[in-house]
């Protein structure tokens, strides 16, 4: 049942994280694109299992475990890069750049 | 249409506006009340699509703790307002390509049916069966059906996949450290 809806709506989900990490210059608001990617990787995992059975939400499950570990490792390394450039704009942090 | 087929699409229709939204907002914190709105819709949808469990762990897990986290980092670091700008286009155009490949591969997937699957597994390595791993939808069902919805999914996560959930344990412990020693104002 709705799978082809579930996987459409998945697809521009994660489509509108792309976009969402591309135009934005806030590292916070990218970091949270990359959650709405997450979740419609989710969304694609759900619809499928009512196909292939419960291994999905399984799937699903792990990635929730992984997305939590991931905000809060890349929220502490924000946190310490505007300790050290007092900014979190993309543009500003250019270190590394030649 | 029926009913059902209805509350999807409003469902859908919400989680695509809030996302919009979310990504259009040149303020930290309306983004992040925007995500948590999307993060209900597809809760929604994960309820219509019979993932009870996650779409209850969906709102506790992102809804609540991670985006917690985030408002709690923003109110943190007491940001202000920057004028809005589009990046530079060359950026379009490779995102646009981008998303272009991954709508193409997901639309690819339609096609596959569970025996299809488990054939292409069991051709990669002959070691595990895949009607294991791979079990037919309506045996999930009747699972469900049978042991509850929790309990149709603690039994494969606590037997096949028993060594994932324990690495996953020590994942966390490795990020809770990780970000504790990041966030020390002196290393």
């Amino acid at each position: 049942m709705f799978l082809g809806p579930s996987l459409a709506l998945s697809a521009v989900l994660f489509a509108l994280g792309v976009v969402g990490v591309l135009i934005q210059r806030n590292a916070i608001v990218v970091f949270m694109c990359v959650e709405l990617m997450l979740n419609a990787v989710n969304l694609t995992f759900v619809a499928l299992s009512q196909l292939h059975g419960i291994s999905g939400q399984i799937m699903v499950f792990f990635v929730m475990t992984v997305a939590a570990a991931e905000a809060a490792v890349g929220l502490a390394i924000i946190l310490a890069i505007f300790r050290h450039t007092k900014s979190v704009d993309l543009t500003q942090i250019n270190l590394l750049k030649g | 249409m029926n009913a059902v087929t209805v509350v999807f699409w409003c469902f859908a229709a919400w989680a695509v506006a809030s996302a919009v939204l979310m990504i259009t907002r040149s303020h930290a914190i309306t983004s992040a009340l925007w995500l948590v709105s999307t993060m209900f819709a597809l809760s929604g949808i994960f309820l219509l699509l019979h993932a009870e469990f996650i779409a209850i762990v969906q709102v506790l897990v992102y809804a609540g703790a991670v985006m917690v986290l985030f408002l709690f980092v923003i109110m943190l670091l007491n940001l202000e307002m920057e004028p809005w700008q589009w990046r530079r286009w060359p950026i379009w155009v490779f995102g646009a390509g981008l998303v272009a490949v991954l709508c193409a591969s997901l639309v690819s997937l339609r096609s596959y049916t569970p025996e299809r699957l488990a054939q292409e597994v069991s051709g990669l390595s002959s070691a595990v069966d895949p009607a294991m791993i791979f079990p037919d939808g309506r045996a999930a069902e009747a699972a469900a059906r049978s042991q509850g919805v929790v309990g149709a999914m603690a039994e494969p996560l606590f037997r096949s996949y028993l060594v994932p959930f324990e690495v996953t344990s020590i994942l966390l412990l490795a990020a809770i450290i990780g970000a504790v020693v990041l966030a020390k104002r002196k290393l």
